[in-house]
Protein backbone atom coordinates (compact mmCIF):
# COMPACT_ATOMS: atom_id res chain seq x y z
CA UNK A 1 0.00 0.00 0.00
CA UNK A 2 1.28 3.29 -0.85
CA UNK A 3 1.15 5.76 2.01
CA UNK A 4 3.16 8.52 3.18
CA UNK A 5 2.54 9.25 6.74
CA UNK A 6 3.55 13.03 7.90
CA UNK A 7 4.43 14.58 11.07
CA UNK A 8 1.94 14.42 13.99
CA UNK A 9 2.31 17.51 14.82
CA UNK A 10 2.42 20.02 12.00
CA UNK A 11 4.52 23.62 12.59
CA UNK A 12 2.86 26.79 13.81
CA UNK A 13 0.48 28.27 10.52
CA UNK A 14 1.26 31.35 9.03
CA UNK A 15 -1.21 34.10 9.82
CA UNK A 16 -1.45 34.69 6.17
CA UNK A 17 -2.13 31.02 5.53
CA UNK A 18 -5.08 31.69 8.15
CA UNK A 19 -6.89 34.59 5.60
CA UNK A 20 -10.19 33.42 4.81
CA UNK A 21 -9.77 33.52 0.84
CA UNK A 22 -14.01 34.79 0.36
CA UNK A 23 -13.51 37.24 3.24
CA UNK A 24 -10.55 38.37 1.32
CA UNK A 25 -12.08 38.00 -1.69
CA UNK A 26 -15.44 40.03 -0.05
CA UNK A 27 -13.17 43.00 1.36
CA UNK A 28 -11.11 43.61 -1.99
CA UNK A 29 -14.26 44.20 -3.59
CA UNK A 30 -15.63 46.68 -1.04
CA UNK A 31 -12.36 48.52 -0.91
CA UNK A 32 -12.49 48.59 -4.78
CA UNK A 33 -16.40 50.12 -4.84
CA UNK A 34 -15.22 52.49 -1.82
CA UNK A 35 -12.35 53.88 -4.28
CA UNK A 36 -13.89 53.69 -7.31
CA UNK A 37 -17.22 55.86 -6.48
CA UNK A 38 -14.93 57.65 -3.39
CA UNK A 39 -12.98 59.15 -6.41
CA UNK A 40 -16.22 60.28 -8.37
CA UNK A 41 -17.84 61.37 -4.98
CA UNK A 42 -14.60 63.42 -3.52
CA UNK A 43 -14.96 65.32 -7.36
CA UNK A 44 -19.14 66.00 -6.64
CA UNK A 45 -17.99 67.33 -3.02
CA UNK A 46 -15.07 69.40 -4.08
CA UNK A 47 -17.08 71.21 -6.99
CA UNK A 48 -19.99 71.63 -4.80
CA UNK A 49 -18.45 72.79 -1.41
CA UNK A 50 -14.99 73.90 -2.13
CA UNK A 51 -15.07 75.34 -5.19
CA UNK A 52 -18.64 76.24 -3.69
CA UNK A 53 -20.64 75.78 -7.39
CA UNK A 54 -24.25 76.18 -7.08
CA UNK A 55 -26.35 72.74 -7.15
CA UNK A 56 -27.76 72.20 -9.49
CA UNK A 57 -25.96 75.82 -11.60
CA UNK A 58 -28.99 77.75 -12.54
CA UNK A 59 -31.48 77.85 -14.78
CA UNK A 60 -31.30 73.72 -14.94
CA UNK A 61 -33.13 71.55 -12.11
CA UNK A 62 -32.62 67.99 -11.39
CA UNK A 63 -35.85 65.74 -11.64
CA UNK A 64 -36.35 64.54 -8.31
CA UNK A 65 -39.13 63.44 -8.91
CA UNK A 66 -38.62 61.01 -12.10
CA UNK A 67 -35.17 60.03 -9.90
CA UNK A 68 -37.41 59.68 -6.69
CA UNK A 69 -39.73 57.01 -8.51
CA UNK A 70 -36.65 55.42 -10.27
CA UNK A 71 -35.53 55.05 -6.64
CA UNK A 72 -38.78 53.07 -5.76
CA UNK A 73 -38.59 50.69 -8.62
CA UNK A 74 -34.48 49.85 -7.58
CA UNK A 75 -35.51 49.35 -4.34
CA UNK A 76 -38.63 47.00 -5.25
CA UNK A 77 -36.66 45.34 -7.98
CA UNK A 78 -34.29 44.30 -4.30
CA UNK A 79 -37.33 42.98 -2.63
CA UNK A 80 -38.03 40.56 -5.85
CA UNK A 81 -34.46 39.77 -5.86
CA UNK A 82 -34.54 38.62 -2.66
CA UNK A 83 -38.17 36.57 -3.04
CA UNK A 84 -36.72 35.18 -5.94
CA UNK A 85 -33.83 33.85 -4.06
CA UNK A 86 -35.73 32.65 -0.65
CA UNK A 87 -38.56 30.39 -3.00
CA UNK A 88 -35.63 28.81 -4.36
CA UNK A 89 -34.56 27.79 -0.92
CA UNK A 90 -38.11 27.10 -0.29
CA UNK A 91 -37.95 24.92 -3.74
CA UNK A 92 -40.33 27.28 -5.59
CA UNK A 93 -39.46 27.17 -8.95
CA UNK A 94 -42.07 29.09 -10.12
CA UNK A 95 -41.31 31.78 -7.32
CA UNK A 96 -38.02 31.91 -8.87
CA UNK A 97 -38.26 32.40 -11.99
CA UNK A 98 -41.16 35.16 -11.18
CA UNK A 99 -38.61 37.10 -9.42
CA UNK A 100 -36.06 36.80 -11.33
CA UNK A 101 -37.66 38.09 -14.49
CA UNK A 102 -39.67 41.00 -12.32
CA UNK A 103 -35.83 42.14 -10.86
CA UNK A 104 -34.48 41.70 -14.53
CA UNK A 105 -37.64 43.55 -15.71
CA UNK A 106 -37.82 46.28 -12.59
CA UNK A 107 -34.14 46.52 -13.23
CA UNK A 108 -34.41 47.44 -17.07
CA UNK A 109 -36.73 50.31 -16.43
CA UNK A 110 -34.57 52.17 -14.29
CA UNK A 111 -32.11 52.02 -16.81
CA UNK A 112 -34.24 53.30 -19.64
CA UNK A 113 -35.41 55.88 -17.62
CA UNK A 114 -32.42 56.99 -16.50
CA UNK A 115 -31.61 57.28 -20.28
CA UNK A 116 -34.78 59.14 -20.51
CA UNK A 117 -34.03 61.35 -18.15
CA UNK A 118 -30.65 62.03 -19.69
CA UNK A 119 -32.17 63.00 -23.17
CA UNK A 120 -34.72 65.49 -21.51
CA UNK A 121 -32.61 66.87 -18.60
CA UNK A 122 -31.36 70.16 -20.68
CA UNK A 123 -27.69 70.06 -19.96
CA UNK A 124 -24.87 67.89 -20.86
CA UNK A 125 -21.27 66.60 -19.40
CA UNK A 126 -19.92 69.69 -21.30
CA UNK A 127 -21.80 72.19 -19.88
CA UNK A 128 -19.65 72.63 -16.75
CA UNK A 129 -18.76 71.10 -13.97
CA UNK A 130 -21.62 70.76 -12.62
CA UNK A 131 -22.99 68.71 -15.34
CA UNK A 132 -19.78 66.81 -15.52
CA UNK A 133 -19.57 65.24 -12.41
CA UNK A 134 -23.79 64.21 -12.46
CA UNK A 135 -23.33 62.03 -15.79
CA UNK A 136 -19.88 60.50 -14.20
CA UNK A 137 -21.66 59.37 -10.41
CA UNK A 138 -25.33 58.66 -11.85
CA UNK A 139 -23.17 57.32 -15.53
CA UNK A 140 -20.92 55.60 -13.38
CA UNK A 141 -23.69 53.38 -11.38
CA UNK A 142 -25.73 52.90 -14.58
CA UNK A 143 -22.81 50.86 -15.42
CA UNK A 144 -22.98 49.20 -12.42
CA UNK A 145 -26.89 48.77 -13.01
CA UNK A 146 -25.52 47.24 -16.68
CA UNK A 147 -23.54 44.84 -15.01
CA UNK A 148 -26.08 43.95 -12.82
CA UNK A 149 -29.25 43.08 -15.56
CA UNK A 150 -26.31 41.18 -17.27
CA UNK A 151 -25.96 38.81 -14.37
CA UNK A 152 -29.35 38.42 -13.57
CA UNK A 153 -30.30 37.19 -17.11
CA UNK A 154 -27.95 35.15 -17.11
CA UNK A 155 -29.44 33.39 -14.03
CA UNK A 156 -32.89 34.30 -15.38
CA UNK A 157 -31.98 31.70 -18.43
CA UNK A 158 -30.23 29.84 -16.54
CA UNK A 159 -33.42 29.54 -14.20
CA UNK A 160 -35.87 28.16 -16.97
CA UNK A 161 -33.71 25.80 -18.69
CA UNK A 162 -34.26 24.03 -14.67
CA UNK A 163 -30.71 24.50 -13.07
CA UNK A 164 -31.01 25.47 -9.35
CA UNK A 165 -32.36 23.68 -6.34
CA UNK A 166 -32.86 24.29 -2.95
CA UNK A 167 -29.35 22.53 -2.31
CA UNK A 168 -27.15 24.93 -4.93
CA UNK A 169 -28.72 28.43 -5.53
CA UNK A 170 -25.28 30.19 -5.43
CA UNK A 171 -26.22 31.44 -9.11
CA UNK A 172 -28.63 33.09 -8.15
CA UNK A 173 -27.21 34.58 -4.38
CA UNK A 174 -24.05 35.91 -6.07
CA UNK A 175 -26.01 38.37 -8.30
CA UNK A 176 -28.68 39.32 -5.58
CA UNK A 177 -25.72 39.74 -3.25
CA UNK A 178 -24.20 42.24 -6.28
CA UNK A 179 -27.53 43.37 -7.12
CA UNK A 180 -28.25 45.03 -3.47
CA UNK A 181 -25.27 46.45 -3.49
CA UNK A 182 -25.68 48.56 -6.81
CA UNK A 183 -29.11 49.57 -5.02
CA UNK A 184 -27.38 50.93 -2.17
CA UNK A 185 -24.96 53.35 -4.08
CA UNK A 186 -27.96 54.23 -5.89
CA UNK A 187 -29.35 55.52 -2.77
CA UNK A 188 -26.27 57.32 -2.08
CA UNK A 189 -26.10 58.91 -4.89
CA UNK A 190 -29.54 59.67 -4.84
CA UNK A 191 -29.52 61.14 -1.16
CA UNK A 192 -26.83 63.15 -1.71
CA UNK A 193 -26.66 64.42 -5.39
CA UNK A 194 -30.59 65.23 -6.11
CA UNK A 195 -31.94 65.50 -2.57
CA UNK A 196 -29.34 67.29 -0.35
CA UNK B 1 -20.88 41.97 12.85
CA UNK B 2 -22.48 40.31 9.60
CA UNK B 3 -20.51 40.35 6.86
CA UNK B 4 -22.78 42.15 4.39
CA UNK B 5 -21.44 40.58 1.27
CA UNK B 6 -21.51 37.06 2.79
CA UNK B 7 -24.65 36.11 1.80
CA UNK B 8 -27.76 37.44 0.04
CA UNK B 9 -30.32 38.22 3.12
CA UNK B 10 -27.28 39.92 4.80
CA UNK B 11 -26.89 42.18 1.85
CA UNK B 12 -30.81 42.55 1.62
CA UNK B 13 -30.98 43.53 5.63
CA UNK B 14 -28.18 45.80 4.74
CA UNK B 15 -29.76 47.66 1.82
CA UNK B 16 -33.02 47.90 4.01
CA UNK B 17 -30.64 49.87 6.84
CA UNK B 18 -29.26 52.21 4.02
CA UNK B 19 -32.90 52.76 2.84
CA UNK B 20 -33.57 54.11 6.39
CA UNK B 21 -30.02 55.83 7.11
CA UNK B 22 -30.06 57.87 4.00
CA UNK B 23 -33.97 58.32 4.12
CA UNK B 24 -33.44 60.00 7.74
CA UNK B 25 -30.53 62.18 6.73
CA UNK B 26 -32.70 63.14 3.51
CA UNK B 27 -35.81 64.05 5.91
CA UNK B 28 -34.09 66.13 8.24
CA UNK B 29 -31.64 68.05 5.49
CA UNK B 30 -34.64 68.89 3.60
CA UNK B 31 -36.25 70.03 6.50
CA UNK B 32 -33.41 72.02 7.59
CA UNK B 33 -29.75 71.56 6.54
CA UNK B 34 -27.95 71.42 10.53
CA UNK B 35 -31.16 69.28 11.27
CA UNK B 36 -29.98 66.89 8.11
CA UNK B 37 -26.09 67.26 9.53
CA UNK B 38 -27.16 66.70 13.15
CA UNK B 39 -28.52 63.33 11.98
CA UNK B 40 -26.20 62.68 9.73
CA UNK B 41 -23.61 62.89 12.88
CA UNK B 42 -25.89 61.24 15.39
CA UNK B 43 -26.88 58.22 13.11
CA UNK B 44 -23.00 57.68 11.87
CA UNK B 45 -21.94 57.56 15.31
CA UNK B 46 -24.94 55.09 16.43
CA UNK B 47 -23.87 52.75 13.53
CA UNK B 48 -20.32 52.72 14.51
CA UNK B 49 -21.03 52.05 18.32
CA UNK B 50 -23.80 49.28 17.47
CA UNK B 51 -20.63 48.05 15.16
CA UNK B 52 -18.33 48.33 17.76
CA UNK B 53 -20.24 46.34 20.53
CA UNK B 54 -21.32 43.80 17.63
CA UNK B 55 -17.47 43.27 16.93
CA UNK B 56 -17.48 42.40 20.81
CA UNK B 57 -20.19 40.03 21.20
CA UNK B 58 -18.68 37.85 18.27
CA UNK B 59 -14.82 37.86 19.28
CA UNK B 60 -15.61 35.62 22.56
CA UNK B 61 -18.10 32.68 20.26
CA UNK B 62 -15.28 32.81 18.00
CA UNK B 63 -12.19 32.40 20.42
CA UNK B 64 -14.09 30.03 22.28
CA UNK B 65 -16.16 27.86 19.37
CA UNK B 66 -16.24 24.17 20.53
CA UNK B 67 -15.72 21.79 17.71
CA UNK B 68 -18.15 18.87 18.25
CA UNK B 69 -16.72 15.87 19.34
CA UNK B 70 -17.95 12.71 20.41
CA UNK B 71 -16.48 10.77 23.34
CA UNK B 72 -12.74 9.90 24.66
CA UNK B 73 -12.38 6.47 22.85
CA UNK B 74 -14.01 7.76 19.92
CA UNK B 75 -11.62 8.41 16.88
CA UNK B 76 -12.45 10.63 13.97
CA UNK B 77 -11.22 10.05 11.04
CA UNK B 78 -11.74 12.66 7.54
CA UNK B 79 -11.10 11.44 4.25
CA UNK B 80 -10.43 14.24 1.80
CA UNK B 81 -10.43 12.32 -1.83
CA UNK B 82 -12.27 12.92 -5.45
CA UNK B 83 -11.17 11.05 -8.01
CA UNK B 84 -9.17 8.54 -6.46
CA UNK B 85 -11.79 8.13 -3.49
CA UNK B 86 -12.95 4.60 -4.45
CA UNK B 87 -9.32 3.63 -4.85
CA UNK B 88 -8.28 0.45 -2.95
CA UNK B 89 -4.80 1.81 -1.08
CA UNK B 90 -7.45 4.16 0.47
CA UNK B 91 -9.83 2.04 1.20
CA UNK B 92 -7.03 -0.34 3.42
CA UNK B 93 -5.91 2.96 4.89
CA UNK B 94 -9.06 4.00 6.17
CA UNK B 95 -9.57 0.47 7.61
CA UNK B 96 -6.63 0.23 9.21
CA UNK B 97 -7.40 3.72 10.65
CA UNK B 98 -10.84 2.48 11.80
CA UNK B 99 -10.10 -1.01 12.65
CA UNK B 100 -9.85 -1.52 16.75
CA UNK B 101 -11.35 1.69 17.87
CA UNK B 102 -14.75 2.92 17.96
CA UNK B 103 -13.96 4.84 14.95
CA UNK B 104 -16.48 8.02 12.78
CA UNK B 105 -15.21 8.20 9.06
CA UNK B 106 -16.69 11.02 7.10
CA UNK B 107 -15.28 11.12 3.41
CA UNK B 108 -15.85 14.48 1.59
CA UNK B 109 -15.08 14.69 -2.05
CA UNK B 110 -14.57 18.27 -3.26
CA UNK B 111 -16.71 19.04 -5.99
CA UNK B 112 -14.01 19.93 -8.89
CA UNK B 113 -14.89 22.63 -11.05
CA UNK B 114 -13.37 24.11 -13.97
CA UNK B 115 -12.28 28.40 -13.75
CA UNK B 116 -15.35 29.14 -16.19
CA UNK B 117 -18.01 27.24 -14.55
CA UNK B 118 -16.77 28.03 -11.11
CA UNK B 119 -16.24 32.31 -11.92
CA UNK B 120 -19.97 31.93 -13.49
CA UNK B 121 -20.76 29.66 -10.23
CA UNK B 122 -22.01 27.03 -12.33
CA UNK B 123 -21.56 24.24 -10.19
CA UNK B 124 -24.68 22.28 -10.50
CA UNK B 125 -22.90 19.62 -12.64
CA UNK B 126 -19.45 19.57 -10.19
CA UNK B 127 -21.37 18.60 -7.43
CA UNK B 128 -24.07 15.83 -9.03
CA UNK B 129 -20.62 14.33 -10.21
CA UNK B 130 -19.25 14.46 -6.98
CA UNK B 131 -21.78 12.68 -5.18
CA UNK B 132 -21.67 10.28 -7.45
CA UNK B 133 -18.37 9.33 -7.16
CA UNK B 134 -18.87 9.53 -3.18
CA UNK B 135 -21.75 7.20 -2.92
CA UNK B 136 -19.71 4.64 -4.74
CA UNK B 137 -16.93 5.38 -2.27
CA UNK B 138 -19.11 4.50 0.73
CA UNK B 139 -21.03 1.83 -0.83
CA UNK B 140 -17.21 0.21 -0.95
CA UNK B 141 -16.24 1.04 2.25
CA UNK B 142 -19.77 -0.15 3.29
CA UNK B 143 -18.89 -3.72 1.50
CA UNK B 144 -15.17 -3.76 3.27
CA UNK B 145 -17.17 -3.08 7.16
CA UNK B 146 -16.32 0.29 7.16
CA UNK B 147 -19.47 2.52 8.15
CA UNK B 148 -18.55 6.21 7.15
CA UNK B 149 -21.15 8.79 6.20
CA UNK B 150 -19.90 11.78 3.42
CA UNK B 151 -20.59 14.90 2.37
CA UNK B 152 -19.68 17.15 -1.31
CA UNK B 153 -17.41 20.14 -0.21
CA UNK B 154 -15.90 22.84 -1.69
CA UNK B 155 -14.09 23.00 -4.91
CA UNK B 156 -10.73 23.73 -2.98
CA UNK B 157 -9.98 20.76 -1.29
CA UNK B 158 -8.34 22.57 1.61
CA UNK B 159 -11.36 24.71 2.30
CA UNK B 160 -13.39 21.79 2.27
CA UNK B 161 -11.21 20.30 4.98
CA UNK B 162 -11.78 23.30 6.82
CA UNK B 163 -15.93 23.17 6.45
CA UNK B 164 -15.60 19.56 7.65
CA UNK B 165 -13.88 20.63 10.54
CA UNK B 166 -15.99 23.09 11.92
CA UNK B 167 -18.47 20.39 12.03
CA UNK B 168 -16.40 17.35 12.25
CA UNK B 169 -13.72 17.14 15.13
CA UNK B 170 -11.22 15.34 12.93
CA UNK B 171 -8.47 13.20 15.31
CA UNK B 172 -6.62 12.38 11.48
CA UNK B 173 -7.44 13.66 8.19
CA UNK B 174 -6.71 11.23 4.85
CA UNK B 175 -6.07 13.01 1.88
CA UNK B 176 -5.94 10.78 -1.14
CA UNK B 177 -4.32 11.86 -4.72
CA UNK B 178 -2.76 10.75 -7.79
CA UNK B 179 0.34 9.93 -8.08
CA UNK B 180 3.43 12.28 -8.29
CA UNK B 181 3.30 13.82 -11.97
CA UNK B 182 -0.24 13.19 -12.77
CA UNK B 183 -1.54 14.66 -9.69
CA UNK B 184 -3.40 18.24 -9.71
CA UNK B 185 -3.28 18.46 -6.07
CA UNK B 186 0.12 17.89 -5.47
CA UNK B 187 1.06 19.97 -8.13
CA UNK B 188 -0.64 22.82 -5.85
CA UNK B 189 0.73 22.11 -2.74
CA UNK B 190 -3.23 20.59 -1.25
CA UNK B 191 -1.39 18.21 1.07
CA UNK B 192 1.63 21.03 2.34
CA UNK B 193 -1.07 23.40 2.33
CA UNK B 194 -2.95 21.57 4.89
CA UNK B 195 -0.59 20.24 6.97
CA UNK B 196 0.52 23.86 7.57
CA UNK B 197 -3.27 25.29 8.33
CA UNK B 198 -4.25 22.18 9.81
CA UNK B 199 -3.19 20.98 14.00
CA UNK B 200 -4.26 17.31 12.90
CA UNK B 201 -2.18 14.45 11.78
CA UNK B 202 -2.51 14.29 8.36
CA UNK B 203 -1.87 10.82 6.00
CA UNK B 204 -1.03 10.93 2.55
CA UNK B 205 -2.29 8.01 0.49
CA UNK B 206 -1.39 7.97 -3.39
CA UNK B 207 -3.60 5.91 -5.63
CA UNK B 208 -2.82 5.16 -8.67
CA UNK B 209 -6.15 4.43 -10.85
CA UNK B 210 -4.11 2.62 -13.53
CA UNK B 211 -3.39 -0.39 -11.40
CA UNK B 212 -6.69 -0.54 -9.81
CA UNK B 213 -8.84 -3.66 -10.98
CA UNK B 214 -11.29 -2.89 -13.34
Amino acid sequence: MATVDHAAHPPVAHQSSRVDARTLGMFLFIASEIMLFGSFFTAYFFVRVAAGTPWPTPPYQLPVFVAGMNTIILVTSSFTMHWALQSIKRGNRAGLKGGLVLTFLLGLSFLLTQILEYSRIGFTPHTDAFGTIFFCLTGLHGAHVFVGLTLLATATIRAFRGHYSPEHHHGVEIPGIYWHFVDVMWIVVYTTVYIL
Amino acid sequence: MPNPLRSEGEAFRFLLGAVVYFAAIAIAGVINEWAGLVVFIVLTIAVLVWWWRAQKREAKPVEAMAVPHGPDDQRRILVVANETVGGAPLLDKIKELATGSNARVLVVTPALNSPLRHLTSDEDAARAAAQSRLDRSLAALATNGVQARGQVGDGDPVQAIEDALRTFGADEIVISTHPEGRSNWLERGVVENARERFAVPIHHVVVDLSREPG
